[in-house]
């Protein structure tokens, strides 16, 4: 082919070469090794979600998270960072730092150069943020101002609204269904903070994924690296994290109207759905691109959108985690077609579970899928979200040259099967806001 | 402001972010042991123009067709129906049927959509490289060959009009850059919004949308970008065999319509439902003219202005910590909530400088313009510092590393800077430019551009939501 590419294949393609160790404090790094391009991504996960808060402090991990790279502490004789020193350090390395909270998931990411100098600045940077977090109280009290002032913005528009009925309605009083509120922002103190991040962010506990232009070699020391101002702990005498409850499935329908002032209606409608490792994993995910998953050429688009012009938007996703995520059907429509798009998708979500996919729709589901799986992972970013992937769920390290043969040996039988034990049509929340009284 | 994507499960990205083409998320390597490989570009026999960007990293390939005709080429009464026809292009050809289009791409394992914009229409496929040939001749079929039944059109009109709600009838801040875009131009078509009016879309029909393509889908009104694991001779020979066949057709002439120079501040109050204030101030600036010289490897020679803009808005803004955080966020008597600045930098009609903040509770929509301007006076007086502006320039040459990464923001940066009449290697001659701005440069256009006589201030006056109010909703006699 062209004799004069600069770049060269990142990989031989038959196969992805991951590369696994758990390191002496704890941490289990992954791997994968781009060469082309003089850069590295990081991704951290340690389990200290939201699912790991309590109610009537909703949010506390999120912000934790977001105080993260508001300033670190002074220590051996290393001079206290605020805020603005740490955004300009940042900037001036030419790199990115980040720490965020998902209902699992605790995650710290790094980007930078692979330029030795520049690495190592950066990684003791990082580290420092990691481990010695400031929380700074003054800093809190302001965040926590804007943070009101957003919540009562966010009230004000019906996308918000309608999730977060949603969301209460089909987790109930299981964590995922916490909701950051007025009066738990009030609870929050930056003491909680430093409790939340001691006792959770430990290598003991730490997934390291780690894609980029190093070696194995210098990938374990890099992890060290970020890891190294950690009180190390003997992760063998450590006490098991405290086990979170499962989220309890719906008894009965339940349909909720809340009156709003806007253009559209919005409507929502879901169940709780599957954990992460359930065994039905793959004929759910060839199911829902079929049901709603599919962009284009998905039946709930073609019903909804394509054939009545009834919503710009219309789709069904899965939500798996630690715990059994909401699968959801959304769409926003004229206030005065929302009982008509509604029934329209409830009809196409029944019929679905009850007959489950054509042998067509399942061809063209595989053939999307798996002609497809060369873009899941053309790029060291997407990369670094598949490794984490199987850092965080215990895959196995052949996990993606396994995939397609996995989606491949889908049945629809086993689709069918699969959504009838997962989803009960007669048992549903929906949820329609905005909606013109009839 | 934005442009409008036919699908919104594929990408959240409402924004065809212009400035993160160059600056933004990605960050890179003073070291150029790997800069990119060249870009390839020919041109058909019919006119049409042909990008081609080798990269083998992985066997994908991203396919995009970019028609230079946007909103900004629309008149009044027809506004949005740039975007209803990007709309339509996935309605069939006379051997495609509605839909299919998007089932063949799927079936090749593709994803896919489009987007329109005030400058460019573009369609878009990302690909396994070795199904390139397929997606050509998709796309060729329908650039060539559009063709729907008047049934369709009033099915996915509906769809746009759906649309037109979700992102701007039920966002407060878009019904306000809305209104304020309509004010700060006058004769620039820039004026209207990319998805249009909405009685202009109640009044649209089939034929506007057919007028529209046949006028502006000519093969010398656009270009083809390829990036990925391709062949550059391949890449000739199945555009020549496919895009080939569509009819040359002269380019129909443009009218200048040139914004009328500003003489005096223009400020405008609008309501809508929301509980936060919110005001912005966009200043009419110089936007990135091509240079004399395009041929690939002249050097820089960009008007140094509009790069000297957008660096002073990194200063303002381009990292945490910069002035405006600093100066408007920050300390017990803080005025805003957050504050920003962004530069146009690109475009094909006239661009703006835009501050923007949020109101701290308790603080006015006036404050916060008022510290705004100040932190531009201030640099306009003192100039910005050396450590300032090398951080800029680490941020936008770790960037161009960063970029690397990505190939489909890759095809789209190419695709735009074609669509705006830049040279292909505008990467490289800004970033070769940007190493010599000087603090003076800064200063002086911190200066030279923000007087109020160039200004339009827009200010949100938030109004309790009220769910006893009647729906807004058009009257029934006027919908189809």
């Amino acid at each position: 082919m062209g004799a004069t590419t600069i770049f060269y294949p990142m990989f031989s393609w038959a196969a992805i070469p991951v590369q696994h160790w758990t390191q002496p404090g704890g941490a289990r790094v992954y791997l994968v090794e781009s060469p082309a391009i003089a850069m590295v991504d990081v991704q951290l996960d340690f389990d200290a979600g939201s699912r790991r808060v309590a109610a009537d402090q909703a949010g506390l991990a999120g912000i934790t998270a977001s105080l993260l790279s508001k300033g670190v502490a002074a220590r051996g004789g290393e001079p206290a960072l605020d805020e603005n020193a740490l955004g300009e350090a940042w900037a001036d390395l030419g790199a990115q730092f980040g720490a965020s909270a998902g209902s699992d998931r605790f995650s710290f990411s790094l980007r930078s150069l692979t330029e030795p100098d520049l690495l190592g600045q950066a990684v003791r940077l990082a580290a420092r943020q990691i481990a010695e977090p400031a929380f700074p109280d003054p800093v809190w009290q302001r965040d926590r101002q804007r943070m009101l002032a957003q919540l009562k913005e966010a009230y004000t528009r019906p996308a918000y609204r309608v999730a977060r009925a949603f969301s209460e309605a089909v987790y109930g009083s299981h964590p995922y269904g916490h909701e950051t509120s007025e009066a738990s922002l009030g609870r929050i103190s930056v003491a909680d903070m430093q409790a939340f991040h001691a006792r959770y962010i430990t290598p003991c506990h730490a997934r390291v994924s780690v894609v980029g232009a190093l070696t194995r070699a210098q990938a374990d020391t890099l992890v060290t690296g970020l890891l190294a101002r950690l009180p190390q702990a003997d992760c063998a005498a450590a006490p098991p994290l405290p086990v979170v409850a499962e989220v309890a499935p719906l008894e009965r329908a339940q349909m909720i109207s809340i009156p709003f002032d806007s253009a559209q209606a919005h409507v929502l409608m879901g169940q709780p759905g599957y954990k992460r490792n359930d065994p039905d994993f793959y004929a759910l995910t060839v199911g829902n691109y079929v049901l709603g998953g599919g962009g284009f050429v998905s039946r709930l688009t073609e019903e909804v959108r394509e054939k009545r012009g009834l919503s710009y938007s219309v789709s069904s996703y899965f939500s798996p985690g630690r715990h059994a995520g909401a699968f959801t059907v959304g769409l926003q429509t004229r206030p005065d077609q929302a009982a008509q798009a509604t029934g329209v998708a409830r009809e196409v979500v029944a019929k679905f579970v009850a007959e489950g996919p054509t042998q067509a729709e399942l061809q063209a589901a595989k053939d999307n899928l798996i002609g497809g799986f060369p873009l899941l992972i053309d790029s060291n970013r997407k990369l670094l979200g598949n490794l984490a992937n199987i850092a965080w769920n215990d895959l196995p390290l052949d996990y993606l040259d396994t995939w397609t043969d996995r989606i491949g040996k889908v049945s629809v039988a086993e689709v069918k099967a699969a959504f009838a034990r997962k989803l009960q049509p007669e048992k549903m929340v929906t949820v329609i806001l905005g909606a013109t009284s009839q | 402001m934005g442009s409008f994507i036919r699908f919104p499960a594929l990408s959240r990205n409402t924004l065809l972010p212009l400035l993160s083409l160059l600056f933004g998320f990605f960050l890179a390597s003073p070291a150029v042991a790997q800069t990119a490989t060249p870009v390839t570009q020919f041109q058909l026999a019919n006119g049409l123009t042909v990008i081609v960007k080798t990269d083998r990293r992985a066997p994908t390939a991203a396919h995009m067709l970019w028609v230079r005709v946007g909103s900004m080429d629309e008149v009044d009464g027809t506004t949005g129906v740039a975007h209803v026809l990007e709309h339509m292009m996935f309605k069939g050809t006379p051997s495609l049927k509605p839909g299919e289009f998007s089932r063949r791409v799927a079936a090749l394992g593709g994803r896919e959509n489009a987007f329109t914009s005030r400058d460019a229409t573009g369609y878009y496929q990302q690909i396994p490289s070795n199904k390139l040939e397929e997606v050509m001749r998709l796309e060729a079929d329908r650039f060539a060959r559009n063709q729907w039944a008047d049934e369709e059109f009033a099915k996915e009109l509906e769809v746009v009009k759906e649309e037109r709600r979700l992102r701007t009838e039920d966002s407060p801040r878009a019904l306000l850059y809305e209104a304020a875009n309509a004010i700060t131009f006058v004769a620039s078509p820039y004026r209207r919004p990319v998805v249009g009016w909405m009685s202009d879309l109640e009044a649209m029909t089939p034929d506007d949308a057919r007028a529209f393509y046949r006028r502006w889908y000519v093969p010398a009104n656009a270009a083809v970008v390829i990036a990925g694991d391709v062949d550059v001779a391949q890449v000739r020979r199945l555009a020549e065999k496919y895009y080939g066949a569509a009819v040359s057709r002269p380019v129909p002439p443009r009218k200048p319509r040139i914004e009328p120079v500003q003489t005096g501040l223009r400020r405008m109050d609008f309501k809508a439902p929301a509980s936060q204030a919110y005001v912005s101030l966009s200043y009419k600036v110089p936007g990135l003219q091509s240079p004399a010289d395009a041929a690939p490897g002249a050097g820089e020679a960009f008007n140094r202005d509009a790069l000297a803009l957008t660096v002073l808005a990194a200063v303002l803004d381009g990292y945490s910590g910069a002035r405006l955080e600093r100066a408007l966020t920050q300390g017990d008597n803080r005025l805003a909530d957050s504050a920003g600045a962004s530069n146009g930098l690109i475009g094909r009609g006239p661009q703006v400088f835009v501050l923007d903040g949020v109101p701290a509770a308790g603080k006015t929509a006036d404050q916060v313009a008022d510290a705004l301007r100040q932190q531009v006076a201030l640099i306009a007086r003192e100039g910005v510092s050396e450590a300032e502006l090398k951080r800029v320039k680490t941020q936008w040459v770790a960037s161009e590393t960063y970029k690397l990464d990505a190939l489909f923001s890759q095809a789209r940066g190419l695709g735009a800077y074609w669509v705006n009449g830049l040279p292909l290697d505008t990467d490289e001659r800004l970033i070769s430019q940007l190493r010599s701005i000087s603090s003076a440069e800064v200063q002086a256009v911190a200066g030279r551009y923000f007087s109020d006589d160039q200004l339009t201030l827009a200010n949100l006056l938030p109004q309790p939501p009220d769910p006893g109010r009647a729906k807004r909703v058009p009257a029934a006699g006027l919908r189809h």
